[in-house]
């Protein structure tokens, strides 16, 4: 197979000429400055390479792949259930979120996305909910941190520990939660856990307040952010920007709103929107989100099927052998199972041929997975659209004239993860 | 405007260039039979149609096939959240297709991925160069005939790449297949 390529690729050291080059040709105006991979205020590992003019931005180029672990070329070698693991390092902080996106679109491939128990449904967007304070909280607090306000950075990370203790029992794993089966969850919530839920959210609630009185009318807050980073609507859209990002910006548009998926339809939440498009209004956004997410959880605690700790044993997968592992002692004891079993675990559910994208609303923003079956257990293809690799594409046209210190507000307002941006 | 709306209007404009609307989990799907025009049909539906937001492009690597590559295009119009995909077929031999980013900005850095993931050039595309990968890396890793191991490759001047050991790695069930005996070699008896 003849490879196929005609773009010429320069010399490492004939680059390096070319740049002293474009050096020289400045004149000694302008220097170039490479920010990152490793640098506290990038996050992870992005790079930026930028041209200064004085301390102003004149140019700046974005470079991501520093943690491209290929993911989607995994994906094409395992079944859609071992996959589900991989989820988890997307967007490493907030895992839960990742496992339900990744759910719920193989779910719309198979066609079962509407024979979801309804327990399984409320549980699931409190997994995602949670998530999204969980990862808004070291969003902020990050962004805090990174202009100078370190309380907060300590108050998100109380907060945030106490997610991840319920995520632990929830799933035992603190991190790698890998909550989510196709057709189901893997476990139903353990004895006390909801109850736990409610203690928390009363508890947010007072840390997002005192949060709030931080960094809300903070004169220093403000100078740092305000009409910095400005993003117009028909820039966020152009660029496709996604999330908080897009909101802060002032497109309403908010997938649980206008595509509800899961029991979203049966739950009342507003869609905060921003209004100048800058890093304060981001900032407002999130912070309104997670108040909305802990009025999403306290509804979900008030109305989920079976209650608390499940007294009327609801389901929390569907019922279907070729879809959802059945439950251990059956295994051991009839025919079906045992078939369904072994067929589940060498060879993966049957799935029938097509395509589907599924967009999930996640914290950074639309976390979107297009696959491609040609049936069997594996799928073809499968694409997985990044809310953080699309975040970060608007960097070359939004840091320009920009002072040098602004970036750090910026990027931090444009919240995004590398393991994400880079699959 | 229901998205099998959109889709038959924009037939009604391309003609034969479309394929009829397929339909699929409730998602309208057509197919362009020529490349070139891809941003045609893109700016059409930006323009006439109110597809304001590009969610994503895709490659698909139909290995074997002709013609072997697959761009998908997923529109979106934020108005009424109407969604809509445009599939469009790229030959070997050609591996190139013009950029949409003149309709929307958004798609620079799909295309570089695409590029650099499959090996399709997008013609007009301002800064068509490696986007995860490191520049000067000669494979293009999503194509078909690219082993998940990998393959080794210099990092210029840092460092260089092994194909991955894949021990305990992910475990490969594509059917048809090697099988596990064939696969692996740690299960392999020494008369093998």
């Amino acid at each position: 197979m003849p490879e196929v390529h005609d773009i010429q690729f320069k010399e490492p050291a004939a680059q390096a000429a070319s740049a002293v080059e474009e050096l020289q040709d400045m004149q000694g105006e302008k220097m170039v400055l490479n920010m990152g991979p490793s640098h506290p205020a990038t996050h992870g590992v992005l790079r930026i390479v930028l041209e200064l003019d004085g301390e102003i931005i004149t140019k700046a180029s974005p470079d991501v792949g520093y943690l491209h672990r290929g993911d989607e070329k995994i994906a094409e070698n395992m079944t859609y259930t071992q996959f589900i693991p991989y989820t988890d390092r997307l967007d490493y902080l907030a895992p839960l979120a990742n496992n339900v996106a990744y759910a719920l679109a193989v779910e719309k491939l198979l066609g079962i996305e509407k024979n979801l128990p309804p327990r399984c449904q409320y549980i699931r967007v409190m997994c995602c909910e949670l998530a999204r304070i969980s990862s808004h909280l070291l969003g902020l607090g990050a962004f805090g941190l990174d202009l100078g306000a370190v309380t907060v950075f300590l108050l998100t990370f109380t907060e945030r520990e106490k997610i991840y203790n319920l995520a632990e029992a929830l799933s035992g794993a603190r991190f790698t939660t890998s909550y989510t089966r196709i057709g189901g969850v893997s476990r139903d919530t353990p004895p006390g856990w909801c109850a736990a839920v409610r203690k928390f959210l009363n508890e947010v609630v007072v840390n997002i307040s005192e949060m709030e009185t931080l960094l809300t009318r903070n004169k220093i807050w403000m100078d740092r952010t305000r009409d910095v980073g400005v993003i117009s609507k028909a820039d966020a859209i152009d660029y496709g920007l996604s999330g908080p990002n897009l909101r802060g910006s002032g497109m309403d548009y908010d997938l649980r709103k206008v595509q509800p998926y899961l029991c979203y339809r049966d739950l009342q939440f507003d869609v905060p929107v921003g209004s100048v498009g800058d890093c304060y209004d981001r900032y407002l956004v999130r912070m309104e989100e997670m108040r909305q997410s802990v009025r999403i959880l306290h509804q979900c605690l008030d109305k989920i099927p079976g209650g608390f700790d499940n007294q009327t044993r609801e389901p929390v997968n569907v019922a279907d052998g070729k879809i959802v592992l059945p439950p251990k002692d059956k295994v051991m004891s009839g025919m079906e199972e045992l078939i369904h079993q072994f067929m589940l675990v060498t060879q993966g559910m049957n799935v029938p041929p097509g395509e589907i994208y599924f967009g999930h609303e996640n914290p950074k923003g639309e976390l979107g997975f297009y696959i491609n079956s040609r049936g069997g257990g594996t799928p073809y293809r499968m694409k997985i659209r990044s809310p953080s690799f699309v975040n970060l594409s608007i960097l070359s046209h939004l840091l320009p004239g920009h002072m040098m210190s602004d970036i750090t507000a910026i990027l931090g307002s444009l919240d995004f993860v590398m393991g994400e941006c880079d699959r | 405007m229901t998205a099998l709306e959109s889709a038959s209007q924009i037939k009604a404009h391309f003609g034969d260039l479309i394929s009829e609307p397929a339909e699929f989990r409730g998602e309208i799907t057509i197919q362009l039979a020529d490349a070139e025009r891809i941003a045609d049909v893109c700016a059409a539906a930006k323009k006439d149609l109110g597809f304001d937001f590009l969610v994503d492009i895709s490659s698909l690597d139909n290995y074997g096939e002709d013609p072997r590559w697959t761009l998908v295009y997923h529109l979106r119009r934020l108005a009424d959240s109407c969604e809509l995909r445009i599939k469009t077929n790229v030959s070997e031999e050609k591996s190139e297709l013009p950029t949409v980013i003149s309709v929307w900005l958004t798609a620079n850095w799909h295309e570089r991925e695409i590029y650099d993931m499959m090996g399709i050039r997008f013609r007009g595309h301002p800064d068509l160069r490696r986007i995860l990968m490191w520049e000067g890396y000669p494979y293009f890793p999503l194509r078909k005939d690219f082993p998940l191991a990998g393959k080794p490759s210099e990092v210029p001047d840092v460092a260089f790449t092994k194909p991955a050991p894949l021990e305990g790695g992910p475990f490969v069930t594509a059917p048809g297949g090697k099988d596990a005996i064939e696969r692996e070699p740690r299960v392999r008896t020494p008369e093998n």
